[in-house]
């Protein structure tokens, strides 16, 4: 093939199955890649995970599925999902068991696993693997016993060889976000995983798409009132040529906008160093990269130029850090803010009182300063805030006693208040440890399944 | 003369576990080499003051007109153990735009002028 057109589907785990409906109607693609994935997700998923064996990926996969399947399975085109998480086998098998309610036997459905390290840490670090965090340099010794999870990301090889098997549907664990929408342009493209330029081409683009609408229009920081019908906003469609350049659009008639301005805001969200943005399958060069306005919602992109993969693959593993309480009063003019700043001082009392010693704390006036802390200025009598209390405690239980404590103020504190105080948690906390694991030791674990859905 | 990057700038920020990225993009190769000279790492440090714990780094990203500020220690431990109401960092872009800097108004696109 010397092109193939290629769809987002899903920006993340909460997304709607409108974007990739549309996508499929009337995007004229091939494909559909869906990123439901991020880091937080990942301590999501490894929560139901933890209530129940059977759960651990993304719970609207089904409801994605029976909305999609239809309309894929008519025109031919091929869904790659990493909403899989920590379950890829189970998520997998959720599939097929919408396809056969949707009289789609036939239907192929890949499972992609091997992310998943946790039961092999203690083996990784005899073997010699020291899996440091990589920001900060700290042994991991320091969370080894809270630990909860370990994943590695995965790049395109496992899914690029789902789809020479003759997959439908592709369903993945902790595959990187880009490395979804690189593997179905290696397929078609016939690109080899050693060509870096184009490779790198294709993680740019997989960038762009990955957060579906934030590439369209969504979060534009630029003139965003007039962008039109966000309601109905088109998800990234890219049409890639086998040289790596590619005209990124969206559905015709759908809302929101492809611009230079939409485009590369996009292309540096989440984005470290620029020159060496690192992913399993190339290391590319984001400072090469050239956008061109090329029509109405139309945006050429070409020249990326990428480097070799890196030796290692990125981990992230999951740790048990504390359990959150939150309390939350809202207090309206005059002097509203002072007095959510008298309910705090209060709500010190009454928990110190109630023997509640929170590990740290953190006081947010909600209308003034909950976004930007000190940084934010001083706002002059605000007509209404609310106090936002969060506080860290080394167990469940206290983290849930933490906010009934704060109730009594609906009474016995300042006057005027509103919203009422809400309880919130117990919420666990979940630290996120970046590390990095040498490839050789993850990909030979790596294993494709593909079965029919009429096989259960 | 003064400006606040919010009439001139766009801006979108995310989170990588403990780190948060703040990318900042210029209407013109003319306003991006003001960004270049006013727009210093050691401001977007000051302006963050406590929020961010660690150091930033600033990258050059000239083909988008765009320099890429990176915050260490920016994000209370990361999205899922944050006390924050943002933990994700998805808001400190704004707090970026609010930077003031010093511009030629001959530089300023004419409606800004």
């Amino acid at each position: 093939m010397d092109r193939v057109r290629i769809g987002a589907g899903q920006g993340f785990y909460g997304d709607t199955p409108d974007g990739a409906i549309d996508v499929a109607l009337h995007g004229d693609v091939s494909y559909i890649c869906f990123d439901a994935l991020a880091e937080l997700t990942m301590a999501i998923l490894q929560k139901d995970r933890m209530r129940n064996p059977e759960g651990g990926y993304t719970r609207d996969l089904p409801h994605f599925m029976r909305r999609l399947l239809p309309a894929a399975r008519e025109r031919g085109i091929r869904l790659i999902t990493n909403a899989g998480g920590m379950n890829p086998h189970g998520a997998a098998a959720a599939v097929r068991a919408v396809a056969r309610e949707l009289g789609m036997p036939d239907l192929a459905v890949a499972a992609v696993s091997g992310d998943d390290l946790n039961s092999d840490i203690d083996d990784l670090r005899a073997g010699g693997v020291e899996l440091r965090n990589s920001d900060t340099g700290t042994p991991f010794d320091d969370i080894r016993s809270r630990t909860v999870f370990a994943v590695a990301y995965l790049g395109a090889q496992p899914i690029v060889d789902a789809l020479r098997q003759g997959a439908d549907v592709v369903v993945t664990g902790r595959v990187a976000d880009a490395s979804l929408f690189v593997a179905p342009l290696v397929h078609e493209l016939g690109w080899s995983f050693d060509d870096w330029d184009r490779l790198a081409a294709g993680v740019v683009l997989g960038h762009l798409m990955e957060c579906s609408g934030q590439a369209t229009g969504g979060n534009f920081s630029g003139d965003w009132q007039s962008i039109p019908d966000l309601d109905r906003i088109g998800y990234p469609v890219c049409e890639v040529r086998s040289d790596g350049t590619a005209m990124l659009t969206k559905p015709p008639g759908s809302g929101g906008r492809v611009s230079v301005d939409t485009v590369r805001q996009q292309l540096l969200y989440e984005v470290l160093d620029p020159r060496r943005y690192m992913n399993p399958d190339v290391v590319a060069d984001f400072t090469t990269v050239q956008l061109r306005d090329a029509g109405d919602d139309v945006v050429e992109v070409s020249g990326v130029r990428g480097m070799a993969r890196p030796e290692t693959l990125k981990v992230i593993c999951g740790y048990l850090d504390g359990w959150m309480g939150t309390a939350t009063i809202g207090y309206s003019w005059p002097d509203a803010a002072a007095k959510a700043r008298a309910a705090a001082t209060l709500i010190d009392k009454l928990a110190a009182r109630a023997g509640l010693e929170p590990l740290e704390q953190r006081i947010e006036i909600i209308g003034v300063d909950s976004l930007h802390g000190g940084a934010a200025p001083e706002v002059a009598q605000p007509n209404e805030v609310v106090l936002r209390v969060a506080a860290r405690f080394a167990t469940e239980d206290e983290a849930a006693r933490f906010p009934r404590i704060t109730m009594p103020l609906a009474l016995n504190g300042p006057p005027f208040i509103g919203g009422g105080a809400s309880p919130g948690g117990p919420r666990a906390l979940l630290g996120v440890w970046p590390s990095a694991v040498e490839r050789s030791l993850v990909e030979s674990r790596v294993v494709v399944t593909v079965t029919r859905a009429g096989e259960h | 003369m003064r400006v606040q990057l919010a009439a001139v700038a766009q801006a979108r920020s995310g989170d990588k576990a403990d780190l948060a990225n703040v990318a900042l993009f210029a209407p013109s190769d003319a306003l991006y080499e003001v960004f270049k000279r006013e727009v210093t790492a050691e401001k977007v440090r000051r302006l963050f003051g406590d929020f961010v714990r660690g150091a930033v780094d600033r990258h050059e990203v000239p083909n988008v007109r765009a320099l890429n500020f990176v915050l260490h220690q920016a994000l209370d431990g990361g999205a899922a153990r944050s006390l924050r109401s943002d933990p994700l960092g998805k808001s400190y872009g704004s707090l970026l735009l609010r930077l003031e800097i010093e511009v030629d108004p001959a530089l300023l696109p004419r409606r800004e002028a």
